[in-house]
């Protein structure tokens, strides 16, 4: 157990391109912190720089108090699941889960003890004899995490773990590492580009995009208040719709604003409502239904329940709280 | 196939007994020959059959050898013909294995520069670069050994090669993963490559093992002493017969004999070598 912190972490590749600018984070002991984003914008990479496999080119990561910089990976008493499990193909579940312990010499009888403890957590016991290519994906999941289990470190870290598997499988892994963390305790640090699995499981998230942080906070600050335009429209689902004000310049307060933000299940539909949207194109989910139109020529998205009545044209309103407004350039947000 | 006719059937077979026939026959008529007496072969009908002396022709061989051709016994050439083949494809997967780790995981300056002077040597076979193969051999005192025999032919660029594509199949997740486990440099080559090109190294094996075994013209060129004759060579050696006739029973017999060990090792490593030659799942 051991808390991570990052100071001014940055990264230059060789060619001179900058990957990771300027990071700052203090994670504590403890908690789970989910880096998300899109693809390209340099979360797998900083996850990375944290076990060691990608160097460091500028400021600091500290596991614990100690600066890991110029540590291997073996010696930062980190632990990592990967994209494709990574598991040796050509042993066995159990020395799978033992290859770590036995090259740090860790006593036989100990390392039977958490063999056999990780497969109680996660249950895997009846497997340990078999070889990885006889499971499932979800299996292999398993071992995969049982792998960094055994090894008791300061701190998991998870790329993309969830990735491989079908939509159901996920969910259920999703709440099984959830629980998994919660029960033992142990600070990680998790990278997904899917902003439902960063919701379900951080607490803390922290949001990249281009190799910068766009936000840090709880799910629920960053869902409620995005800081920039960016982080708006990639948390939450469906997308929130992104208006330059002049569209919507009869709304209260957005006179100097140069984007509106707009939560789908924000806006309601009225016969009062001071919005008119041209309805385009209708999305059935089941319990609501996603209407997509054009209001003042921008594309606009609202949620209603399905057993509401659709015409052509419908009239909205929006609280003036649920408003999020952002600078036009800089994307920042201004209220 | 996907159709089932049994014309089609009937053809493919009758192709591949046919197939089996042309490779076969060379096979058959050398085992009767070595089956009959030296004089039966001269008589201008050519026997299909095995003849009568089987049992007499191969004991000769193996324990006195033909003197008349100055060549030891068999199973001298048999030991020799081994040591030079194992020695050769061991050497060579040792070496090409290794050489192919540097490659692939490492990153050291002219890298490639390296992994390209070693890939031209395959444009330079024995043939090619044998008189100054010779000279070197013979000024460092090898002519008529062991070392003579198989070290000249060990360096291998297509066994490197084979072992670099092999390698980087091995998804780099997986590399990372040793890291993190703590898994060192020689640990990692002991613990994963190793076994993750088990199929390969036998495939390679089998290969290997067979040229090491039909080496004929650098055996034949520098060993003058009948102590380190091979088997390969030998035979040659047994149909120039000096003065007389050559002895085609017996040198059909020891051409049996010398077939063996391929054989031997082609049916024990069948599965492990398909395996290694198809696998691709890693």
């Amino acid at each position: 157990m051991a808390s991570i912190t990052l100071s001014n972490v940055g990264k230059v590749y060789a060619g001179g391109t900058r990957a990771i600018g300027d990071v700052n984070l203090e994670i504590a002991d403890g908690e789970f912190i989910v880096l998300v984003g899109p693809s390209g914008c340099g979360k797998s990479t900083l996850l990375r720089m944290i076990a060691g496999l990608e160097s460091i080119t500028d400021g600091e990561v500290r596991i614990g108090d100690r600066v890991v910089n110029q540590v291997e990976p073996a010696d930062r008493d980190i632990a990592m699941v990967f994209q494709n499990y990574a598991l040796y193909p050509h042993m066995s579940v159990r020395q799978n889960l033992a290859y770590g312990l036995k090259n740090r010499r860790t006593p036989k009888a100990e390392i039977e003890r958490r063999v056999a403890e990780a497969a109680e957590i996660l249950q895997i016991g009846p497997y340990l004899d078999r070889k990885p290519r006889a499971l499932s994906g979800g299996q292999r999941q398993r071992v995969a995490m049982g792998r960094a289990i055994v090894r008791e470190p300061a701190a998991f870290l998870f790329d993309e773990p969830l990735s491989n598997l079908d939509a159901k499988l996920r969910v259920a892994m999703r709440l099984e590492i959830k629980q998994l963390q919660q029960r033992l305790g142990t600070t990680s640090i998790y990278v997904t580009h899917d902003q439902l699995e960063a919701m379900t499981l951080a607490d803390r998230l922290v949001v990249l995009s281009a190799g910068r942080v766009e936000q840090i906070g709880t799910p629920l600050e960053v869902y409620r208040r995005p800081a920039t335009a960016f982080v708006a429209g990639f948390i939450g689902s469906p997308a929130m719709n992104l208006i330059p004000a002049r569209a919507v310049g009869h709304l209260p307060g957005t006179a100097h604003a140069g984007l509106v933000g707009i939560r789908p299940e924000d806006l309601t539909i009225t016969p009062e409502g001071n919005i008119e949207m041209q309805v385009q194109a209708i999305e059935e989910l089941g319990a609501q239904r996603l209407v997509h139109g054009l209001t003042g020529g921008e594309t606009l998205t609202v949620t209603m329940p399905s057993d509401m009545p659709v015409s052509d044209m419908l009239r909205l309103s929006v609280r003036r709280e649920a408003l999020h407004l952002f600078e036009a350039e800089s994307g920042r947000r201004i209220g | 196939m996907i159709e089932n006719r049994p014309f089609l059937n009937l053809l493919a077979h009758l192709t591949l007994m046919l197939g089996v026939a042309i490779v076969a026959l060379p096979v058959w008529l050398a085992f009767v020959a070595s089956t009959h007496g030296p004089t039966d072969f001269m008589s201008g009908t050519v026997p299909m059959w095995p003849g009568p002396r089987l049992v007499e022709n191969y004991s000769r061989l193996l324990e006195t050898g033909v003197s008349t051709s100055g060549t030891p016994p068999v199973g001298t050439m048999m030991v020799n013909s081994l040591i030079m083949a194992l020695s050769i494809a061991i050497g060579k997967i040792v070496i090409s294995i290794t050489s192919a780790f540097a490659i692939v995981y490492f990153r050291f300056p002219f890298r490639n520069l390296a992994f390209w002077c070693i890939f031209i040597t395959m444009m330079l076979p024995v043939e090619v670069r044998i008189v100054p193969t010779f000279q070197v051999v013979a000024d460092l005192g090898m002519l008529n050994s062991y070392a003579g025999l198989s070290i000249p032919l060990i360096a291998s660029a297509t066994a490197t090669f084979l072992f670099r594509q092999v390698f980087l199949t091995i998804p780099d997740e997986l590399t990372e993963a040793a890291r993190i486990d703590g898994a060192g440099p020689l640990k990692f080559f002991r613990d994963i490559l190793l076994p993750l090109s088990r199929t390969n190294i036998a495939a390679l094996f089998v290969i290997l093992f067979i040229y090491g075994w039909n080496q004929y013209l650098w055996p034949l060129l520098i060993t003058t002493s009948a102590d380190y004759y091979t088997i390969v060579a030998g035979i040659k050696r047994m149909a120039d017969a000096v003065d007389g006739v050559p002895q085609w029973h017996l040198v059909m017999a020891t051409a049996m004999l010398a077939m063996l060990p391929p054989v031997a090792v082609v049916i024990g490593m069948q599965r492990l070598f398909v395996k290694g030659l198809v696998e691709t799942e890693k």
